[in-house]
């Protein structure tokens, strides 16, 4: 060969390819920002805090995420689909005190209450769907007009039937051992205490981000939040798809709201208002954008963590309880700039 | 117009649309051959978007008849139409951007292993296909993990146009391919609709341009206010006529008078002003 050719490009590799390292990739994770902040938190209350690092207080610290995460994974599912659920806080009352008035006013036995409860919260779940994708209104309406009535529900009924704002104690009915066992029990290892919501909490996320990453559902889920048209012209499901959604933050509702019955015995009938706003923002400090298509179940258990740490943490420190509310909006603000900024790369050369 | 001895794909008969009482589509008749493209060409407003949502199964006909293999039907949904094999690529949801190209390339039609409930994904398949299907249509993708938003508008087009060839499209209809396109990026474009005419699949292209029509098409339907305004084989009108059908025709030399009129006395007409 005597041409002054360039050699050409090695084959295999491509040239317009930038070598991407590790620490580039793990920057486009949806989780990213959560976890460095799950991090700050943790080495912020480590140091101000000195029973924040006690054994003891791990557990308590998972405990309080544990309750907040078992619905902010199915909320984060539902908007990366694309909605919003108003009525998740109140949901969680009201499938408690359907268990517990049923079983206390119709039957002997509290597992029927438990099962009637299940079939209830989930139509409730169905109807937030089918109102959404029948009237095609915002979900941010559907679901406010859901909380508001079952609010007034929640009190009304109570108080029509047991004539107190709580229900009564059904501690001493068959199954009820059984039953707490299931929702609210708790085992002790190497002298620290964990409850079982812990379990229900990892079994959760485990299972959505499994749906979520390497179903087909999954695949609808990322394709109904990101541009529902597109997903409908290509043959995706969007209605099931949405009401599935609906029904899965309706079965954590139901989990939780059992914890609720058979930790307390009594549920209070005014409970669970302003929850739903927590589950959210655990979810969008988790990485989900708030307009849907993106997002992860792990970053929202990441952001129920950094609700127990700081809600816990501040009480070790002995702080006021309500400069909860102060850190929790810096979170929320600092974990939705970076969300923003997150899009703005994944959407580069829109 | 009678239907050749090769039965037509697609064949639509007098079809009318209603929106209410607007008549959106009216009367019109559009064949589809395998291996070949028949251009649907028209303004905005003539009826276009119309006319592919009836073929695409995102509306039903009113009126007229749409044969599908010399099958009368009247489409549910678009899952129904891809069914039947045919596969719409719109111009601007045609891709979902923030998920990645291999996600976006099986979207709807995700291959799964495992069985009953415990049914998951097949990534590596996935994955492996988008590549090489792409690379096929000659698109050498960078990064098949890359959210589909990322490529240019050509690119795009061209993943929506090898995904409805990968799963098995007859008939491909494509809505304004070149519409927001530069010039290189539509000749792009263009190569695809022909690679996919040559591989024996039938496309209905839509536009209204009539230059990229003519280089590529069989047959021209020209749409005007909701009705059918020409239709024309290759061989029986030129790109002169075609253009200047398209524009309007006697219109057009209304317009370029008023045009004239306009621009002499130095400054803009003021009577266009309400």
């Amino acid at each position: 060969m005597t041409t002054t050719e360039q050699p050409p490009a090695p084959s295999g590799a491509d040239e317009r390819l930038l070598r991407t390292s590790p620490l580039r990739r793990l920057l486009g994770r949806p989780e990213l920002g959560s976890v460095v902040g799950a991090a700050a938190v943790f080495l912020f209350f480590s140091i101000v805090a000195d029973s924040f690092l006690r054994a003891s207080s791990f557990g308590t610290v998972l405990y309080a995420a544990s309750t907040i995460g078992i619905m902010a994974a199915p909320v984060a599912l539902l908007m990366i689909g694309g909605e919003f659920d108003l009525s998740a806080g109140v949901l969680v009352t009201s499938s408690a005190l359907v268990s517990s008035m049923f079983s206390y006013q119709m039957t002997a036995n509290v597992w029927v209450g438990v099962f009637v409860s299940l079939l209830v919260t989930l139509a409730i779940g169905a109807f937030n769907g089918l109102m959404l994708t029948r009237t095609k209104l915002p979900s941010f309406i559907i679901t406010l007009g859901t909380f508001l009535m079952l609010t007034g529900l929640n009190l009304g009924f109570t108080k029509l039937i047991s004539g107190t704002v709580s229900t009564k104690s059904i501690g001493d009915m068959e199954g009820f051992d059984s039953a707490r066992k299931v929702f609210a029990s708790e085992w002790t290892v190497g002298g620290v205490e964990f409850k079982v919501t812990i379990l229900w909490w990892a079994v959760l996320v485990a299972i959505a981000t499994g749906i979520l990453l390497r179903t087909r559902f999954g695949n609808w889920i990322f394709a109904v939040g990101g541009e529902a048209d597109a997903a409908r012209a290509v043959g995706v499901p969007v209605i099931r798809t949405k009401v599935g959604l609906y029904l899965g933050v309706a079965f954590a509702a139901w989990v939780s709201g059992q914890h609720l019955l058979f930790s307390y015995d009594v549920v209070q009938s005014g409970e669970g208002v302003g929850n739903e706003l927590t589950y959210i923002i655990a979810a969008v400090i988790g990485g989900c954008l708030i307009t849907g298509g993106y997002g992860s179940a792990i970053g929202s258990a990441v952001g129920a963590f950094i609700f127990g740490m700081t809600s816990k943490g501040i009480v070790y420190a002995e702080w006021n309880p309500d400069w909860f509310k102060f850190f929790l909006g810096a979170m929320l603000l600092l974990a939705t700039l970076l969300n923003a900024w997150v899009r703005k790369r994944a959407e580069a050369t829109k | 117009m009678t239907t050749p001895a090769p039965r037509a794909l697609i064949e639509l008969d007098h079809v009318s649309k209603f929106y209410g009482n607007i008549k959106a589509l009216q009367d019109v008749s559009l064949v589809v051959h395998a291996g070949e493209i028949s251009c649907v060409l028209g303004d905005n407003g003539a009826g276009k978007s119309t006319l592919i949502k009836i073929i695409a199964g995102l509306h039903r006909h009113d009126a007229g008849t749409f044969l599908i293999d010399g099958e009368e039907t009247t489409l549910a949904n678009p899952r129904d139409a891809l069914d039947r094999g045919i596969a719409t690529v719109y111009q601007d949801l045609a891709v979902v951007p923030l998920m990645p190209v291999w996600r976006n390339f099986f979207l709807g039609s995700e291959p799964t292993t495992g069985v009953g409930p415990f049914k998951t994904l097949d990534v590596r398949k996935m994955r492996e296909t988008t590549r090489s299907e792409l690379l096929r249509m000659g698109i050498d993708l960078r990064d098949v993990d890359q959210p589909i938003g990322t490529l240019s508008g050509g690119e795009r087009q061209c993943v929506a146009i090898a995904r409805a060839v990968y799963f098995g499209a007859k008939v491909l209809v494509l809505d304004e391919p070149t519409a927001a396109l530069g010039v290189k990026q539509s000749g792009v474009v263009l190569k695809y609709v022909a690679a996919a005419r040559d591989a024996g699949l039938g496309v209905v292209l839509i536009t209204h341009n009539p230059h990229h029509a003519y280089l590529v098409g069989d047959r021209f339907v020209l749409l005007k206010r909701g009705a059918m305004s020409g239709s024309h084989a290759k061989d029986g009108i030129t790109l002169d006529e075609l253009t200047r059908q398209m524009a309007g025709g006697s219109e057009l030399e209304e317009l370029s008078h008023e045009l004239q009129r306009a621009t002499s006395p130095g400054r803009p007409d003021t009577d266009d002003t309400p």
